[in-house]
């Protein structure tokens, strides 16, 4: 539509230590003219006057057992889009990214995928078999995994299809819709190295050929294959994120977790594993979550997600609602296959970056807050940011993984999104050359 | 291949120390146990039932248990999975991913209609079932002739048309080698250009918060507080001619994968059904209707006949954003049965 580009100055790049920080806004502020403090022309009622709630009573402990977000914040939730799928049964909605901050997302909003529903299962009625190549098939209480010996990891959890439907283009305005299969939480559970040891791995011999296929006790199963090089590394059998029970819609009482694997492989209401001497090829690692080349074969097995990034803050449900001057500008990133190490972000579509700064040093396989505290002057911005991660990799820009794959992939999309920033604060989801 | 190499050395220390049980948790799975739930099957068809089936058997159960969603001939209605078709599509733009375009072993499709399919009734179909259903969704991808009949013996005969169209994930190779290393930081590109913007195809979801639907539900109740007499269900089915009644039968089955009716009658996929006719919309309990269907009970839409069969017709036309994926009825004949049908459960 147009092209014109963003007429933002230069600053000097920001390294993350705090000096270089504290120079590198003061140098900012200069440069941008309006910046200066707001005067106040009469007294903030808000002060001046006694408030209701600075007088009388709020509510009492009995109020809320078990509390939801307070009703002004009643936009933070997860959405779905109608059109993607037939019904909303075997679907998926989005995780509100453009609106959370830190890391750890909370359970009640964290993204859902199902394909037969979110079904209700009582820990009671829980059982979790271990058969196949074992020494000796077993069923487990729910009871029984409390007594293993427990661990703790924070993951994320990202669908394959994350960003799946700008393979072809920009098509949906907003960070939660473009970037939000996506959520990140602290799991309590039993590794499944522990599990398989209990049933015995000497029935499966020579363990490099070796699989595990995991399926869940819902109308789908939604089976997958799982090497066992992986099964033995660092999947847990999970029963708590964020210190409480699983949601329902995330697998009360029981889930897989598989690190850095895309999140189809995390079997929600676990209710078994069979140790095999080859893959199954379930329907689910076939017919989908499998990557359509531009020459029509297929890449299989796809498990790990590579590096990838967003801006949460500003974009298309995050306008910058202020004027010039100090700006935060946020995002996430995330390795599969590692720590996230840096991120840089770009005001210019790529032509100039600068180096983000980690609030938190990158953990492996799972999220990482990132911030660039800078100033804006009003004018429109091409924003983008780019993760590495500790193998060294750069996450590649649209037309890269395009050039590689062609258009007709789902999966794995991992380019560099960019949100066009105008002067009245608004942003969309657009590409660019 | 390398990622294995790790391998050994696991399998050193797992050496011995994996004989006996660590903590003596959980119980032996009895034999009945594991067969009840191992029901996976691989590629060369281990783990198959003996049992058989025939295209023409496997078209009237697919008539029956799936054309609802998946077509009569297996082309998919509206955005349910296509499983017929597709053939050459896969280097095109927008390939069509079929059983027979794409999946590359047939234990796949035996394994997940036996496992998970019919939507909303899974695991209630017998091994002959499954076999007829597999021999007619083969058939028409044209892949095996009318006469064919599938079995446990024939299984590995079919050879599936996109077996060699999958490769191992060359990431590694393909892209990490070439995304690897220091970044530009300045000066990457000579110009920057918009070329493609989200709103120009408008397809994003409206904004909405968690509290926006709570009017209408209790609205909704009103409604139905204020209708619930309007008719009466015992004067309906006397009325009712057997013929039609028996008909409809028929023509429900294409109802059947989503709706129940009759005693014991559950919500599935959509509501249950029992005294729909004459009874105000979006009014079965524990059913999570589509806003459109909660909008149009808010505003006092009842089942009568009349409004039955125009939604039957066409029903995303009546209801735009109905979440019933269904094409509709054409024929009078047909409306007339479903209503007669439908009218002889009462509530």
């Amino acid at each position: 539509m147009t092209n014109k580009t963003p007429q933002v100055e230069a600053e000097i790049s920001n390294g993350p230590s705090r000096r270089n920080f504290l120079r590198g806004a003061a140098a900012g502020t200069a440069l941008i003219a309006g910046g200066a403090k707001a005067a106040a022309t009469a007294p903030d009622p808000l002060i001046t006057e006694v408030q209701p709630w600075a007088s009388g009573f709020g509510d009492g402990v009995d109020e809320t057992p078990y509390g939801l977000p307070i009703r002004f914040e009643d936009d933070v939730i997860r959405r779905n889009v109608e059109w993607l799928t037939a019904d909303t049964i075997s679907s998926i909605n989005f995780t509100p990214i453009h609106a959370l901050d830190g890391t750890i997302t909370p359970q009640g909003c964290a993204f859902e995928r199902h394909h037969s529903g979110a079904i209700e299962l009582r820990k009671e009625d829980y059982r979790l078999m271990i058969n196949g190549l074992v020494d000796r098939p077993l069923v487990f209480s729910y009871a029984d995994l409390e007594r293993f010996p427990r661990e703790n990891h924070v993951y994320f959890c990202e669908c394959a299809a994350n960003t799946g439907m700008e393979w072809a283009g920009a098509q949906l305005n907003g960070a939660q819709f473009t970037h939000g299969m996506i959520h990140n939480m602290e799991y309590t559970g039993v590794s499944l190295r522990t599990i398989l040891e209990e049933a015995g791995l000497d029935a499966a011999g020579d363990l490099t050929d070796r699989w595990v296929f995991v399926e869940g006790a819902d109308a789908s199963s939604n089976g997958r294959s799982i090497p066992m090089e992986k099964a033995l590394d660092d999947v847990l059998v999970a029963f708590k994120a964020n210190g409480e029970s699983l949601r329902k819609e995330h697998g009360y009482p029981v889930r897989l977790v598989v690190p850095g694997w895309e999140g189809n492989m995390w079997i929600k209401w676990i209710r078994r594993i069979e140790v095999m001497d080859g893959p199954v090829e379930s329907r689910e690692e076939t017919s989908k979550y499998t990557d359509v080349m531009e020459d029509g074969t297929a890449r299989k097995w796809t498990w790990a997600m590579d590096a990838k990034s967003v801006v949460t803050s500003p974009s298309p449900q995050a306008p910058i609602t202020h004027g010039k001057g100090p700006l935060v500008i946020s995002g996430l990133a995330w390795s599969g296959r590692g720590a996230i190490t840096r991120v840089d972000v770009s005001k210019d579509g790529g032509k100039t970056w600068q180096t983000a700064r980690l609030a938190k040093p990158g953990e492996k396989m799972a999220l990482t807050r990132f911030y660039l505290d800078t100033g804006w002057d009003g004018q429109e911005m091409l924003l983008q940011s780019r993760a590495m991660d500790d193998t060294g990799y750069v996450q590649p820009t649209k037309t890269q993984l395009r050039d590689v794959r062609g258009l007709n992939s789902v999966y794995h999309n991992n380019g560099i999104q960019t949100w066009w920033v105008r002067p009245d604060g608004e942003a969309e989801n657009v590409e660019v050359s | 291949m390398s990622k294995y190499l790790k391998l050994a050395i696991v399998v050193i220390l797992l050496g011995g120390a994996a004989n006996a049980q660590e903590f003596g948790l959980g119980r032996e799975a009895l034999p009945e146990e594991v067969a009840a739930w191992n029901l996976d099957i691989r590629p060369g068809g281990e783990g198959l039932p003996a049992g058989s089936g025939d295209v023409v058997t496997g078209e009237e159960v697919f008539a029956d248990k799936c054309a609802s969603c998946h077509g009569d001939f297996a082309e998919g209605l509206g955005n349910w999975p296509k499983l017929a078709g597709g053939m050459d599509t896969l280097d095109r733009e927008d390939p069509v991913k079929t059983v027979g375009s794409y999946w590359p072993y047939l234990s796949t499709t035996w394994d997940y209609v036996n496992r998970s399919m019919p939507y909303g009734n899974a695991q209630s179909l017998e091994p002959d079932d499954v076999y007829a259903i597999v021999a007619y969704i083969l058939y028409s991808n044209y892949l095996v002739d009318d006469d064919f009949v599938l079995s446990n013996e024939t299984f590995t005969d079919i050879d599936m048309p996109n077996t060699d169209g999958f490769f191992i994930d060359d990431r590694a190779k393909a892209e990490y080698a070439k995304w690897t290393g220091e970044p530009c930081m300045e000066n990457c590109k000579d110009s920057v250009k918009v070329t493609m913007r989200a709103t120009v195809l408008d397809v994003t979801p409206k904004a909405e918060s968690a509290t926006d639907g709570k009017d209408i539900a209790s609205a909704a109740t009103a409604v139905s507080d204020g209708a619930a007499t309007s008719e009466t269900p015992e004067m309906q089915t006397a009325a009712l001619d057997p013929e039609r009644v028996s008909k409809g039968e028929k023509v429900f089955r294409k109802c059947k994968a989503c709706h129940q009716v009759g005693d014991g009658a559950k919500n599935r996929v959509g509501p249950m059904l029992n005294g729909i006719i004459g009874h105000p919309a979006g009014q079965v309990e524990d059913f999570r209707y589509s806003k459109a269907l909660q909008g149009m009970a808010d505003d006092g839409l009842v089942w009568d006949e009349a409004n039955l069969r125009a939604f039957l017709t066409d029903p995303r036309g009546f209801m735009k954003g109905t979440k019933m994926s269904f094409a509709g009825l054409r024929k009078g004949g047909d409306l007339d049965a479903i209503a007669a049908y439908l009218a002889s459960f009462p509530r």
